[in-house]
């Protein structure tokens, strides 16, 4: 087949795909860029150009400042604690333990829960005085404390529901991956005499680097795309405390029609990303061992 | 049998089993302990959604009284409509894609496929505002494949059968090429069958995604005739009197019923598939 | 069935399940998005409402369309409208008065108000609920279901803690006094049960207007392009309710979930509370005790904002389904229907003549707090509305959250909130 066939039957498989990327992904990405240096169309006036105005708008806004430093938060709680209890949930399962498929059923259930569903049953939870929380922590004493509604402990509790949501999917994968290790490492080690822990952290982990990384990857994105118990939990509430990257586009861009605003902050948190996965890549690349 | 990869050599015995064992079992219960206040709270009246009296009679009422407050069988509809759309599409598109990708090394390859690569930062759902306006343009507004259409060229999806196809050996693509056969039944008879794990795999992430997708659909979509399960969902537990929890934990088992019972039927398969699907 | 068939029959189920639901086809066909409350009964009322309609009126088409909150509604109108395909009609928040208009996505009612009928039809709404529904010399939309704040109060927890049960408190003082006497403190800064409860999520503004109105003050100007956050009255609202967690401890300290409250009470969590008049209907059903109802108290006077939704037309829409909305506005507010719904919803029947009819006037003999809200709105004041609502609401909502959750004092917070109104409204002066 000469290069000119070749390349055309390439071209031609990669068209519907590249087709509809372009569409709704690349289109959309420019589009996004050169709206956010032009005013929000308005029936009185249409969109002129302003340069960085929209930019420097979201740079004086306290909120905007609030929302980045509450995604970022929000990225450094949920997602060194999911993947830790991802690992752990999957060594357990792995272990054989009594009951293990009643165990495994339990923590991959909230991922085939819809978030909206888990918003409204969590609020429950966080219910001041006869919410679950209230009434086992009343239980041993403690008082109870209104969890949502206070500035303090709004956001951490956010977390502990994206976190429950998570876990459980990121356990399938590590379990696939300890599965494919094979027992003749196990015992090779046994034999020289290392502790199980010795083996878990020079063996299983650095095996396990390549799920590691592909799981990373799917937390960061999580991180900055799960708004939904936020939209039916906390409003962004109290006063802002929750109210993360995404949630705040959603508000400039459909609350308050102020698109070009909207798509400012959206390119911000688009470059924000590209950096997060560059540092990635670059850090992390290096250091897996594939097979 | 023992299966590969597990440590019996390193299983726990005694004493740290047993803690182990305490430890697992304990998450566990806190990780259903949601689901289960759920179940309690639909299959019994409002007055025991905050207390739980273990005696207390059982009810349908909240279901009855959830079915007929929203078309949730419309929903229901809709969202089977909705991710078989969004994965057959998906099946077809990605890998003709990876197929182009793994077996050519064409002019412009390495600029598509990092076009490519760059959708698994630049996510749909990020995009909302100007995907609105597209979806506007083009006169689709208000309908199931206007929900679908964005998510219908999957970076991931390509990315993986990619890696897939990549490690069929090279000696069946030419035997095959040897017998006659022209690239597209290469593909479909080589590549496609040796790869159905994944398949699986990526589709059983590809529904659960799309059947739990809520803020592109909620605003893409007007009608109950488009609306899926969670838009209708959202739509139905807002409310000017307060939150009922007993209906909206009715209608939440509802909706989220199939995805539950399928993964409790399929669990097995679930995991083998990940785990064939060789995705580390 | 034949290969030619079958692919014939599956066109024509793809096609119609893509195409886009038939909004507004024909010339007598008109939508009617509106938001619904958790309860199936409303929705069914809307659509009866809409086939009897359709029974008076042949040739004319209603489809009801249900839509969520007054927020999620307000949204799929507005992208409806962006996008060309706006819904005939809706309900919406009497406050979008101004956003609709800086749209352009409504018409005017006094267009389709021609004959002597039509206009006596105009003038029969309570005034309080045209407050909100007027501006710049025209009429934007219909009362359709409005209400105000009321108290509702546990008269078990009142006979309890040595009070009158039959007599709520009528000042600030008194409040505060029956709070404490109703809040039963348990040690730990937190009490079993409060005195009182006022929602602050979500949408805190309504609320706070009550204590605004009654502190002498007002939010807004008329023209909806300038806000008073930081006037005196206006901050000593703020610091009375801000009291009345941290000074007074009668009531939950933090942001209290809007929500919830209704089950607060249920669960007497809290011996009385500030809700919607919207939710008579479901507290009625749902409290297992005797409760009243009455007026919210009196600081320097009287006073609640007015709330609810109005009835819109479309702009865009043709002209032959403006004037079967203005139809079926004028459908669903007779006075024998609007009695009707106030006794189905609890919201205030939106015009005085329907207490005058039987079924009112049985409901309100049989159920006195049925007439709460009605008897309030004399002194009852417009709903905080400017242009850009959302945004200008939201800057006040937020400053409200800082004070109530103790981050920034009342003074502080309001001006703050005063600062980034002026920000958003000046270009609109």
């Amino acid at each position: 087949m000469t290069r000119t066939r070749a390349a055309i039957h390439g071209w031609l498989l990669l068209l519907p795909a590249m087709a509809l990327l372009a569409l709704f992904t690349h289109w959309p990405a420019l589009a996004t860029f050169i709206d956010s240096f032009y005013s929000t169309p308005r029936p009185i006036r249409p969109a002129h150009f302003v340069g960085l105005a929209n930019y420097a708008t979201l740079a004086d806004d306290p909120i905007f400042w609030q929302a980045l430093t509450n995604n970022l938060w929000f990225a450094l709680g949920t997602i060194p604690v999911s993947i830790a209890l991802a690992l752990l949930m999957a060594l357990w399962v792995n272990d054989r333990i009594a009951g293990r498929t009643l165990i495994r059923m339990a923590y991959f259930t909230p991922t085939v829960l819809p978030m909206i569903a888990i918003a409204n049953i969590w609020l429950f939870f966080y219910t001041p005085q006869y919410g679950l929380l209230a009434q086992v922590l009343g239980a041993f004493g403690i008082a109870s404390h209104n969890w949502l509604g206070s500035q303090d402990t709004a956001l951490i509790c956010v977390m502990i529901v994206a976190i429950w949501k998570e876990a459980g999917f990121f356990m399938i994968f590590y379990l696939a991956a300890l599965q494919q290790i094979p027992p003749s490492l196990a015992e090779a080690s046994a034999l020289e005499g290392a502790s199980r822990f010795y083996y878990f952290r020079r063996i299983q982990f650095p095996l396990l680097m390549p799920t590691t990384l592909f799981v990373l990857i799917n937390a960061v994105i999580n991180a900055f795309r799960t708004v939904d118990h936020i939209i039916v939990m906390t409003h962004g509430g109290p006063d802002n405390a929750t109210s993360l990257l995404l949630f705040r586009i959603y508000e400039l861009g459909f609350n308050f029609w102020d698109t070009s605003l909207a798509s400012a902050l959206t390119v911000v948190l688009l470059v924000g990303l590209a950096l997060v996965a560059f540092a990635q890549w670059a850090f992390l690349e290096p250091r897996i061992h594939y097979r | 049998m023992s299966m590969r990869g597990e440590s019996h050599v390193y299983a726990p015995a005694g004493g740290g089993r047993l803690i182990e064992t305490v430890g697992a079992w304990m998450l566990a219960l806190l990780w259903i302990l949601p689901l289960a206040y759920a179940v309690w709270t639909a299959f019994h009246a409002p007055e025991f959604s905050t207390r739980f009296a273990p005696l207390a009679p059982l009810t349908l009422n909240n279901f009855e009284r959830a079915f007929d407050a929203a078309p949730f069988a419309r929903y229901f509809l809709n969202t089977v409509i909705l991710v078989t759309l969004v994965l057959g599409c998906q099946l077809v598109l990605c890998t003709l894609a990876a197929y182009a990708f793994a077996r050519s090394d064409f002019l412009g390859s390495g600029v598509a496929f990092a076009l490519v690569l760059a959708q698994l930062m630049i996510m749909p759902d990020v995009l909302i505002v100007e995907n609105y306006r597209t979806m506007s343009f083009i006169g689709i507004l208000d309908s199931i494949p206007a929900i679908a259409l964005p998510y219908v060229a999957s970076a991931f999806g390509i990315f993986l059968l990619r890696q897939t196809f990549k490690s069929v050996p090279r000696e069946l693509d030419e035997a095959a090429r040897v017998e006659g056969a022209g690239p597209l039944q290469v593909l479909l008879k080589v590549y496609v069958p040796l790869a159905k794990p994944v398949y699986l795999a990526y589709g059983l992430v590809s529904v659960s995604y799309h059947w739990n997708n809520f803020l592109w659909p909620l605003i893409v979509t007007n009608s109950v005739e488009s609306r899926p399960l969670t838009v209708g969902l959202q739509v139905f537990s807002s409310g000017d009197q307060g939150i009922d929890w007993s209906i909206i934990c009715a209608a939440t088992l509802m909706t989220s019923a199939p995805l539950l019972v399928a993964f409790l039927l399929f669990q097995r398969q679930f995991v083998q598939s990940f785990m064939r699907a060789g995705i580390r | 069935m034949k290969r030619r068939e079958f692919l014939k029959a599956t066109a024509g189920v793809a096609a119609g399940l893509i195409a886009k639901p038939a909004l507004a086809q024909s010339a007598t066909e008109i939508t009617f998005f509106f938001p619904v409350a958790v309860g199936g009964p409303i929705t069914k009322i809307i659509d009866g409402y809409a086939a009897d309609f359709e029974k008076a009126n042949a040739g004319v088409k209603v489809k009801p369309v249900y839509a969520g909150t007054y927020q999620e509604t307000l949204i799929k109108v507005l992208t409806g409208h962006k996008s060309g395909n706006p819904p005939t009609s809706s309900v919406l928040l009497s406050t979008d008065m101004f956003t609709l208009i800086d749209e352009d996505a409504i018409a005017p009612i006094d267009d389709f108000v021609k004959s002597d009928d039509d206009k006596a039809w105009l003038k029969s709404f309570f005034p309080a609920f045209m407050l909100n529904s007027r501006t710049g010399g025209k009429t934007w939309g219909a009362p359709f279901q409005r209400s105000t704040v009321v108290m509702y109060w546990n008269k078990e927890l009142f006979k309890e803690a040595g009070l009158d049960p039959e007599k709520p408190p009528a000042t600030w003082a008194e409040q505060v006094a029956f709070a404490q006497k109703l809040t039963k403190p348990d040690g730990s800064g937190g009490a079993s049960q409060w005195g009182m409860q006022v929602p602050s999520s979500g949408f805190p503004y309504w609320l706070f207007q009550g204590f605004t109105t009654q502190a002498g003050g007002i939010l807004m100007n008329e023209a909806g392009d300038r806000t008073f956050y930081d006037k005196p009255e206006v901050i000593e609202a703020l610091s009375y309710w801000v009291d009345l967690s941290r000074k007074y401890k009668v009531h939950p300290p933090g942001i209290v979930e809007w929500g919830t409250t209704p089950k607060d009470f249920f669960e007497r969590k809290t011996a009385m509370m500030w809700t919607t008049t919207g939710n008579l209907t479901n507290v009625r059903n749902s409290a297992k005790f005797p409760f009243g109802v009455g007026m919210l108290p009196a600081g320097k006077r009287r006073g609640s904002p007015t709330g609810g939704g109005n009835f819109y037309i479309s702009k865009k829409a043709p002209k032959a389904q403006q004037e079967a909305a203005f139809k079926f506005a004028r459908f669903l507010t007779t006075p024998e229907r609007a009695a009707q719904w106030c006794v189905d919803t609890g919201y205030v029947a939106v015009r005085p003549d329907s207490f005058d009819t039987e079924a009112l006037k049985k409901y309100v003999a049989d159920f006195p707090p049925a007439a709460v809200a009605r008897d309030q709105l004399q002194y009852a004041v417009a709903e905080l509305s400017t242009h850009e609502n959302q945004r200008v609401t939201k800057a006040l909502n937020d400053g409200l959250q800082a004070a109530l959750t103790g981050t920034k004092a009342p003074a502080q917070a309001m001006k703050d909130s005063q600062a980034e109104a002026e920000r958003i409204l000046s270009r609109y002066r």
